[in-house]
């Protein structure tokens, strides 16, 4: 990959001939990209193509699966993420996971934020309740949720719920964060406030969105790949890509002639 | 040109029969229930033309034989039954979670497809057969490390009804951790927990009803056992003091004297007073968990 | 700040504290697995050593110390009989009626409530609900036909559960398929349901039955006998079982030291017995599961 595609920002994910299986069927075929750091690349491509499983790839979530099996490197900050070793926690803090559909525990909305806080390096009470604050606010549902913190998250709206999951995510201070279709299960509305969330992340996280929305990727994300059966078949500046593709088949896609 | 218009009666009406066979198939169990309740309940009543309630309750003499005074007291049995229970459940709930949390979340599919069927053969081992070994090897094996005369106590029939308890146990509490939705593991696990901390800060909350239902269903079990406890317990008629006196339990009490008690008379019915409180015990017990279970199944949908 | 990701202490407890957890659950089940086996070997240890084809196929002798528990064995074997009459049927037909027929609400859900606290009712008021009904209102004496009976009503609510999973793994596909045809209900169910789930039925009906064989609370009083020098020649006679036999040679005979072989094969028969049907059961609802998943 020509990393001459982002001069002006340092690679965060490097990642070498990587290919996947789930048992015999090989997922994803020697991929080889590098994501820019602190800003929002999207992966989009048709359902199937591989997507999803490409950011399980990065925080390791993939080994919940008892016959996925992973070749090549992901490197991230120049360590490679599947060396022995590596300690998944740590893995996991550093690349925080926002998934498609809400899926708040059935705690409390303090508890869950707090949770990540609290399986991790035990903290004091007051410096919990304190990023607790924080990560709502940067969430932008601390106005929201101030008065009932103590109520159940089960009982926020869907883009609510969404918007907990990712202050979740942020509390415990990763640096990347990867949405799987953060919106796929929200209305209209509350998807426009993820994505000015989105939009607001880059100044601190490097973000990597997975969504089969173009005009979601259009809008949020300053560098998209496009991915078609396990391949990469195209990764470069956003606006090129929706305005000017290399490829035939990139370019049949976003104009929504398949998929 | 056919119609439409329902056929003959005679075909309607064979349809409608056997589907009340079916129906009144389907009945018999809430018959059986309550028959069972009014039996219990009309057999057990004339003892108490002759038995004071109160003493019935608080004393703690059972001796309906004796030619000058015969004493019909239940405490000391009731005492007892909750003493081994309580024991079995102490040791049955722990390791019972254990094999839970090891099914669903230890075992690969090929280990967890052999330990099921184990412990469905434990469920099927008959009672009597348990109490056999009671007898035989849990016994002696007590009385040695305690330096008793003989093992038949309190202790070794907790011992053998957590062996009856633990079936129950292990599978209510997998299927409510089974249950647990795979969403809220992916998000522990992301979010930095490692395995354990999923399973006891997230999946065990989440499932907390349906542990909470084994363990009751786990107690229904182990208070109604018969066989087991009266082969291992000794069955001395006094007051317990601890897990290594000897105890009679409620079952065990009917188990010995329905065998030798006169029909139709006090002594009779005061039986079936006892097998009417053991009853009413299991079935509260039964109908808490199975509320919590269907709670919980509905919560889930 | 860049953070590494490689091992280091300051996970040190949550570490260890999954290793110490983890730990406890594999003891767990090394226990079980443990006792089980020690039970195992030691009944079969010692039963081995008296089970014979004269053990398996004479009656006792010389006051129970010789000989062997054929009346036991045949008694079981009656009793279960009469329990497989009863309770195989009404548990189907009430299956049937749950799983096919019934309207999801209130009163099928009592229904359903009233089959799961059934399966709870102690054994031993079974047996005592047994003595009023079977052995004194119906007066069928202290029997095999009343303690079948009264096994037939413990064994019930495992029969209808069994049989309804049974049904439930049929496809409604192939329901559908009947009654675009033309079927009635009934139609239906005999032609495309019951073929398919009468396997599985059956299966769980066994594993119900090996249970129910299995029991002694609620045959003590309904018409399992001390010792008997005939075989039963009626439903109305009394009988020697295994399970009762087993009881009586461990805690009631009078030269216990005398006995003890013969429970400890008595013992042997049944967890064999037991064992033998579980594994069947187990091997059998392996294949069936297979056999319908595509």
């Amino acid at each position: 990959m020509d990393s001459r595609l982002f001069p002006e920002a340092q690679a965060k994910i490097i990642v070498r001939n990587l290919n996947l299986y789930y048992g015999k069927k090989q997922v994803l075929k020697n991929l080889n990209l590098e994501l820019p750091e602190k800003r929002v690349t999207a992966i989009i491509g048709p359902s199937g193509c591989g997507k999803s499983s490409f950011v399980r790839v990065l925080n390791r979530m993939n080994d919940l699966i008892p016959e996925a099996r992973v070749e090549g490197q992901v490197l991230i900050d120049g360590e490679n993420i599947y060396d022995s070793d590596v300690d998944l926690a740590a893995l996991r803090k550093k690349v925080g996971m926002v998934f498609q559909k809400p899926n708040p525990f059935p705690k409390s909305i303090f508890d869950n934020i707090a949770y990540g806080l609290r399986v991790g390096n035990h903290r004091k009470p007051a410096e919990i309740e304190a990023i607790v604050e924080r990560s709502l606010k940067q969430a932008a549902l601390w106005d929201e949720v101030k008065d009932r913190l103590h109520q159940s998250a089960l009982r926020l709206s869907g883009g609510q719920q969404q918007r907990l999951c990712i202050a979740r995510a942020l509390a415990v201070e990763p640096e990347i964060i990867l949405f799987d279709e953060p919106c796929s299960a929200i209305d209209p509305i509350a998807t426009a406030k993820v994505e000015e969330l989105i939009h607001q992340l880059k100044k601190d996280y490097t973000v990597v969105i997975v969504t089969h929305n173009m005009q979601q990727a259009a809008r949020v994300s300053d560098f998209t790949a496009f991915l078609w059966l396990g391949e990469l078949v195209e990764f470069d500046r956003t606006e090129k890509i929706f305005t000017n593709p290399k490829n035939k088949l990139t370019e049949d896609y976003i104009t929504g002639r398949f998929g | 040109m056919a119609s439409v218009k329902k056929k003959g009666l005679i075909s309607d009406l064979k349809e409608r029969l056997i589907q009340h066979l079916f129906e009144m198939s389907g009945w018999l169990a809430l018959v059986v229930l309550l028959g069972i309740f009014a039996l219990l309940l009309t057999t057990a009543i004339p003892a108490f033309k002759e038995i004071n309630l109160k003493e019935f309750f608080t004393s703690s003499r059972w001796d309906p034989t004796s030619p000058e005074k015969p004493e019909y007291g239940i405490l000391s049995m009731v005492v007892s039954t909750m003493l081994v229970t309580a024991g079995a459940l102490a040791i049955a709930f722990p390791l019972g979670l254990g094999v839970a949390a090891y099914l669903s979340d230890v075992a690969s599919h090929k280990v967890r497809e052999i330990v099921k069927p184990v412990v469905e053969l434990l469920a099927a081992i008959p009672s009597v057969v348990v109490g056999f070994i009671g007898l035989t090897l849990v016994g002696p094996l007590i009385a040695r490390i305690f330096k008793l005369s003989n093992g038949l106590n309190a202790l070794n029939g907790s011992l053998l009804l957590a062996i009856m308890a633990l079936p129950t146990v292990i599978s209510i509490s997998e299927d409510s951790l089974q249950a647990v939705p795979q969403a809220y593991v992916e998000a522990s696990l992301a979010l930095g927990a490692n395995r354990w901390q999923t399973l006891v800060r997230v999946k065990i909350p989440a499932a907390i009803s349906g542990i909470a239902a084994s363990f009751m269903l786990g107690l229904g079990r182990a208070i109604g056992e018969t066989m087991t406890v009266l082969m291992a317990t000794g069955n001395a008629r006094s007051f317990p003091h601890g897990f290594l006196d000897s105890v009679r339990t409620l079952s065990a009490n009917i188990a010995i004297e329905l065998g030798e008690v006169p029909y139709y008379t006090t002594h009779y019915y005061a039986l079936f007073a006892l097998g009417l409180i053991l009853f009413v015990m299991t079935f509260v017990i039964n109908l808490t968990a199975d509320l919590i279970l269907e709670k919980q199944k509905r919560k889930l949908q | 700040m860049k953070s590494s990701i490689k091992k280091n202490r300051k996970n040190f407890r949550a570490e260890l504290s999954q290793l110490l957890g983890f730990l406890f659950v594999r003891i767990s089940v090394y226990t079980i697995l443990l006792v089980l086996l020690f039970f195992f070997y030691d009944v079969s240890n010692r039963g081995f050593k008296v089970i014979s084809w004269e053990f398996l196929s004479e009656p006792p002798r010389r006051g129970m110390t010789e000989g062997g528990i054929l009346p036991a064995i045949v008694g079981t074997f009656l009793v279960t009989l009469i329990t497989a009459l009863f309770a195989v049927p009404i548990g189907m037909a009430a299956a049937i009626y749950l799983h096919e027929y019934a309207r999801p609400n209130r009163l099928t859900r009592l229904v359903r409530l009233s089959i799961r606290n059934l399966a709870g009712v102690p054994s031993i008021v079974y047996g005592l609900f047994g003595v009023i009904l079977f052995v004194n209102w119906l007066k069928f004496g202290t029997s095999v036909l009343s303690a079948g009976l009264t096994l037939g009503l413990l064994t019930l609510p495992w029969t209808i559960t069994a049989s309804e999973e049974a049904l439930k793994s049929v496809p409604d596909s192939y329901r559908h398929g009947a009654l675009a045809l033309g079927a009635t209900k009934w139609q239906m169910i005999r032609t495309n349901v019951l073929p398919y789930a009468l396997p599985g039925m059956l299966t769980g009906a066994v594993l119900g039955l090996a249970r129910a064989a299995g029991e002694t609370a609620p045959i003590m009083f309904t018409g399992a006998a001390f010792y008997l020098p005939y075989l039963p020649r009626s439903f109305k006679d009394q009988f020697m079982a295994l399970p009762y036999h087993l009881y009586v040679m461990a805690t009631q005979h009078h030269s216990i030291d005398q006995a003890k072989p013969i429970a400890y094969g008595t013992a042997l028969v049944l967890i064999v017995f037991v064992v033998v049907f579980n594994l069947g059961a187990i091997l059998i609802r392996g294949r069936l599961r297979n056999k319908w998943r595509h």
